[in-house]
């Protein structure tokens, strides 16, 4: 929406919510006026008890100022900070120009995080809900009631059904702690917003080539000849990395930007195709058969790296111009052109977002992306990759540590191998860990009975479902009786009535965040709901991962605000409480309650083999933290100093122990360094063989590696038959027998490969073709509420499947009923610079909240004037299961006709109805707005359950 | 003597308001007032250009020529700054400013017009260099500390550049000449005709 001067009704409002008149002093003019006339006599009553300690403590004292070095907590670019500290109070923000990765750089959200410090609007101490009205509590009964629920639900329905939904705000060790946390609890219903970010991605990419991750980073973007972008807008959602893009642009890159709307990084791209929402396999298909018809592939590429590719030329031939127009909406001279600018101008980076992973066929479009890369050769290079641009600050870190139903950290899995190794590493006996879990037996694995212990939990898309559907229908004991949301925003996930309904079934609601969250008012509960106040990433210390896999340190800027307590000691807190703080902290310091940060690091030091997260020791990464300025801001790499030779943050995987010095890996599956040097090549994680074709690499093989071919994963036995056991020391040698490089816990298996130039885990070709997922050749499939019917039959959904994660999973049951004469226009969402996910944080943060007051739709003038809509008007949007939201009316042709947007940050709104009152005193954000969310439908993606919010159906009239 | 000069380069802005926030952030600006904003124009259609606006600190400012009670006054930086202590808040500079930099806070219900604030290039203040007084009414001054006015510094893709106008005008003939083109700057299709 337009920048907009505050209303008077606005200010009216903003007067009753402080209780004030008038007009205030800044609490940062407070602090450095303390001297002065304004006095602090008159701040009484504008500041809450906790902040004026605060103020008094800064007023106080003789200001000195330190600087201390973190990092932004909003999205995944990992932009430095300069914070200025004065007696304990965030006084001032300087940009960190020497910082490898925003080179000082700030978006709307980067520039105004010294908000934090203020913290008008947060959840200040332990509260319960209590007879419908919130009462203030300390923390220990808190922890006392919530703790005693669950041992009783645990004791009736067994530990599955309590939920723990984790959060991509934490950093790494919070996050490890937690996902081992919820092993110790004995459940695998754990997980967080990475199921409903990039969950497609990490499976079909990880599935392409080994790992789920970006493959290169936002600075090598300068190298770049091309760029394309679907489904991705970082002029809004990642602006510093418009940075980087900019720079490649400058330089004569060409920028392609698919999207269904002309967004801000549409305005500045080279070629922009408006495809119609969820048509991505279509387009990619659709550009890939100019690409084959003239031969612009890279044939040698394709040979020596590549399995399947013919499988993919085979759907490609289906794609022919005019079908792709049908699909796509988008004609054959701009689709050959976009093929073409990519083809000719390599090599090119691939960038894509939410707007492809969101759909019940994420995992499709993800892995024809990977296809498109590969057919030109893109990968492991310098300029090329796939840049997927994660969300929250950590959420490539939440994802690596596995805080997911469907694995323990590292991507271990749940099989009882990975339950092995972690329960060595955590010095725990195994048959103690598994007596933490029901052992019942729910659902069956190729004919045998399997234990909770080892299946999939229910993912965080579908919690709703684990409360509302009929118990004999889920494979688990009991239904989910208690749920933990610990840093999350429930109204950045779908149907919102349902959820309503879930909440109010619930025993037990327990929410732990620095605010209140639309957790705390959506439902009508009057009973059982807790709200504990976590502090901020700038309130405690640690290593968070960018999208880009680097890892990295921030200091603590200020205490924990109020009665606000770091993650980690609420963990320990409940531990405690739940009996199993012994075995969660056993080798890890605690000091009072908090446990010491750099124990957890070095704990999960000794397990992460897999993704080498090994390497990263506290020290590195502190050593790091202090040299932003010695990294080149291209390459990233260390020119001098005590990290010389070193990547910028160790980006995983930075192989074997922190003492082998391995300087991490800034650009996946690139041959052209050694192993040693940070280069690779794909990962041989799908066997050597298929049908009697190779699977390994042929011919191609990372610079000086002793096996110029390719060769299966690592273990103990191949070092043997290589001759190369006795480069192990004696004490590597008794860890490493009858292990694998990522079993090995010495290091010694990944040491010795690599001192013969080779990755541990072997040199395989991509596989354009994932045979064990549902399509294993990625293709076109409409969505699930699709207004085209006539492509139906010829592109049809999945069959509905009875347990999936769990859950029954419906498809054709919902497609096969014609919603597009009721519900004629496509629903499809986005972000806002201004905020950031659910938006309680940011709404609630004026600097921000400003610029963004009214939750809004976007839509074509076609389509407001056919529905007698005028911009600004309120209108109802309603969707096709009965939700609908009352928003304003945004009528612009950056929509195509027919197609109806809204950014997904608003809460405290639901139906109509202002929840503002049903916030705790003082904690309303500075804005609300109804939740796109609350009309998105059901539609959940065939390998991960990722949420469809990319593409359904709704229709609008004025309200 | 430097002259003091924001440039906005059209070609990367792209609207995140991290200038607008970093301001807020610096000078505690309260709701309502905005010395910097964001223009965007051509919104949501090909053609699409941002752009950044704060007061241009003119050399031959229209705001100081007519104002009744002559608060203005130029630097030897060449940053136009006004003093609050003579501001009647009469709203005259905004009738004369090119680009509706002057902000007026709302200090009642009736919407009297407070005092003018508006963007300082972070030169504070007639009142001694960061002094208490100085920061309340005006913000940090940042010019005295060696610095540059924090919205350029913190700007997300370098669009906005503040500094003395030779150097911030290098650095955009080198960026235009990197593009291989004519200058891109807003109005220059209008000044010089398209090519």
């Amino acid at each position: 929406m337009k920048l907009k001067k505050k209303s008077s009704q606005v200010a009216q409002q903003a007067d009753q919510m402080t209780g004030q008149t008038g007009n205030g002093i800044s609490r940062r003019a407070f602090l450095r006026n303390s001297g002065i006339a304004a006095g602090g006599a008159a701040l009484g009553t504008m500041l809450t008890p906790g902040m004026m300690k605060k103020a008094e403590a800064a007023s106080t004292a003789g200001g000195k100022t330190e600087t201390v070095r973190s990092v932004c907590t909003h999205c995944s670019v990992g932009c430095g900070i300069y914070a200025e500290v004065e007696n304990g109070v965030w006084t001032g923000q300087e940009p960190a120009f020497d910082h490898p990765f925003n080179l000082g750089a700030h978006c709307a959200k980067g520039a105004s995080v010294r908000e934090h410090g203020h913290g008008e609007r947060r959840l200040k101490y332990p509260m319960k809900m209590e007879g419908g009205k919130w009462k203030r509590v300390s923390w220990e009964q808190a922890v006392n009631e919530i703790g005693d629920k669950m041992l009783s639900i645990r004791e009736q329905s067994g530990p599955d059904s309590v939920y723990w939904l984790g959060s991509a705000k934490f950093n790494n060790e919070q996050a490890y702690l937690f996902r081992k946390f919820a092993a110790l609890w004995g459940t695998n219903n754990v997980d967080h917003q990475a199921r409903i970010c990039h969950s497609t991605t990490v499976a079909g990419v990880a599935n392409t080539w080994g790992y789920g991750a970006m493959t290169n980073s936002f600075n090598d973007i300068h190298n770049s000849k091309s760029v394309l972008l679907i489904g991705s807008n970082p002029a809004e959602a990642h602006p510093v990395a418009v940075q980087h893009i900019m720079r490649a642009k400058e330089s004569g890159a060409k920028v392609v930007c698919i999207d269904p709307r002309y967004t801000r990084t549409a305005a500045h791209s080279d070629l922009h195709l408006p495809i119609r929402p969820g048509s991505d396999v279509a387009i990619i298909w659709g550009m890939m058969w100019h690409i084959f018809k003239n031969g612009w592939e890279d044939k040698n590429f394709i040979k020596q790296r590549v399995y399947g590719m013919d499988e993919i030329r085979s759907e490609v031939a289906k794609w022919t111009p005019k079908e792709v127009e049908r699909v796509t909406g988008i004609g054959e001279a701009d689709v050959r052109a976009a093929a073409e600018m990519m083809a000719k101008n390599t090599p090119g980076t691939f960038i894509w977002c939410m707007g492809g992973t969101q759909h019940t066929i994420g995992n499709n479009n993800t892995r024809s992306y990977c296809a498109f890369q590969l057919a030109l050769g893109n990968m492991g290079t310098a300029g090329g990759g796939t840049n997927i641009f994660r969300g929250h600050d950590n959420v490539q870190g939440a994802t690596d540590f596995c805080v997911l139903s469907h694995s323990l950290p590292g991507y271990y899995g749940l099989s009882a191998g990975a339950w092995k190794h972690w329960s060595g590493v955590w010095d725990l006996d195994y048959n103690w860990v598994a007596s933490r879990f029901d052992k019942g037996s729910y659902e069956k694995a190729k004919g045998k009975p399997v234990s909770p212990m080892n299946t999939k939990g229910i993912p965080v898309s579908r919690w709703i479902d684990g409360i509302l559907e009929d118990k004999k229908n889920i494979a688990q004991k009991d239904n989910i009786r208690a749920m933990v949301l610990w840093g999350h925003a429930p109204n950045s996930q779908t149907r919102g009535p349902e959820m309503k309904e879930a909440m109010e079934k619930l025993d037990m609601m327990v929410i732990i965040d620095p605010y209140p969250t639309v957790s705390a008012v959506m439902h009508d509960r009057t009973d059982g709901v807790y709200l504990l106040p976590a502090a901020t990433q700038f309130e405690t210390y640690g290593s968070v991962t960018a999208s880009n896999r680097s890892l990295q340190w921030r200091d603590t800027i200020f205490d924990p605000l109020f009665e606000s307590l770091p993650d980690h000691t609420i963990m320990n807190k409940l531990a405690k409480k739940l009996g199993f703080a012994d075995q969660l902290l056993k080798n890890i310091k605690v000091n009072g309650e908090e446990p010491l940060i750099e124990d957890i690091t070095r704990e999960f030091n000794k397990g992460m083999w897999t993704i080498g997260y090994t390497g990263q020791s506290p020290e590195r990464l502190k050593e790091h933290q202090q040299n932003w300025h010695t990294f080149n801001t291209t390459t990233l790499k260390g020119e001098g100093g005590s990290t010389n030779g070193e990547y910028y943050g160790m980006p995983w995987p930075c192989w074997g122990t922190a003492e082998q010095k391995h300087p991490g890996t800034p650009i996946l599956y690139d041959t052209s360094k050694s192993v040693a040097e940070g280069g690779l090549n794909f990962r041989a994680r799908f066997g050597v063989e298929r049908d009697g074709v190779s699977l390994l690499a042929d011919g191609s093989y990372s610079k000086g590696a002793e096996i110029k071919d390719g060769y299966p994963e690592f273990t103990a036995a191949m070092l043997k038959k290589l001759g190369w056991w006795n480069d192990l020391t004696a004490a590597e040698k008794k860890a490493a027998e009858g292990k694998n490089w990522k079993t090995d816990v010495s290091g010694g298996i990944q040491r010795v490969a690599i001192k013969h130039g080779c990755a541990p885990f072997g040199n395989a070709k991509a596989r354009a073709v994932v045979w064990t997922f549902p399509d294993p050749v990625p293709v076109h499939r409409e969505p699930l509420y699709t207004n085209r019917r006539d492509l139906v039959a010829k592109y049809p959904t999945y069959e509905d499947r009875k347990s999936h994660y769990r859950l029954p999973t419906r498809y054709a049951s919902i497609q096969s009923k014609d919603y597009s004469n009721d519900f004629p226009l496509i629903h499809t969402s986005g972000r806002l610079v201004e905020y950031e996910g659910g938006g309680e944080e940011t709404r609630s943060n004026p600097w921000l909240a400003e610029l963004q007051q009214d939750m809004f739709a976007e839509i074509n003038p076609v389509d407001a004037n056919n529905n007698g809509i005028r911009d600004g008007d309120s209108i109802w949007v309603e969707g096709p299961e009965g939700g609908r939201i009352k928003v304003k009316a945004m009528v612009t042709r950056r929509v195509k006709e027919g197609v109806v947007f809204t950014p997904f940050h608003f809460g405290g709104e639901f139906q109509g109805k202002n929840l503002r009152d049903k916030y705790p005193e003082g904690t309303q954000p500075y804005v609300v707005g109804e939740a796109a969310n609350t009309i998105f439908t059901y539609g959940y993606d065939s390998v991960t359950q990722m949420q469809e919010t990319k593409a359904s159906l709704c229709r609008i009239s004025k309200a | 003597m430097a002259r003091m000069k924001f440039l906005c380069d059209a070609e990367r802005c792209i609207e995140c308001n991290g200038c607008v926030t970093a301001c807020k952030n610096e000078h505690e600006v309260p709701w309502g007032v905005n010395r910097r904003r964001v223009v965007t124009l051509n919104d949501g259609e090909p053609g699409e250009k941002s752009i950044s606006v704060a007061c241009m600190h003119c050399t031959d400012a229209p705001c100081m020529a007519v104002c009744p009670t002559d608060v203005f006054y130029t630097t030897e930086d060449g940053v136009v700054l006004h003093d609050k202590d003579k501001c009647i808040g009469c709203g005259y500079c905004l009738y004369a400013c090119p680009f509706g930099a002057p902000q007026y806070p709302q200090e009642s219900a009736f919407g009297v017009r407070g005092k003018m604030d508006k963007c300082t290039f972070c030169a504070g203040g007639p009142e001694d260099d960061n002094s208490a007084a100085e920061l309340e009414k005006y913000g940090r001054n940042r010019i005295a500390e060696g610095k540059l006015p924090l919205c350029a510094e913190m700007c997300s893709t370098k669009a906005l550049l503040a500094g003395d106008g030779d150097v911030v005008s290098d650095i955009y003939r080198e960026r235009v000449m990197k593009r291989s083109g004519r200058p891109q700057t807003w109005g220059w299709d209008k000044a010089y005709g398209k090519s």
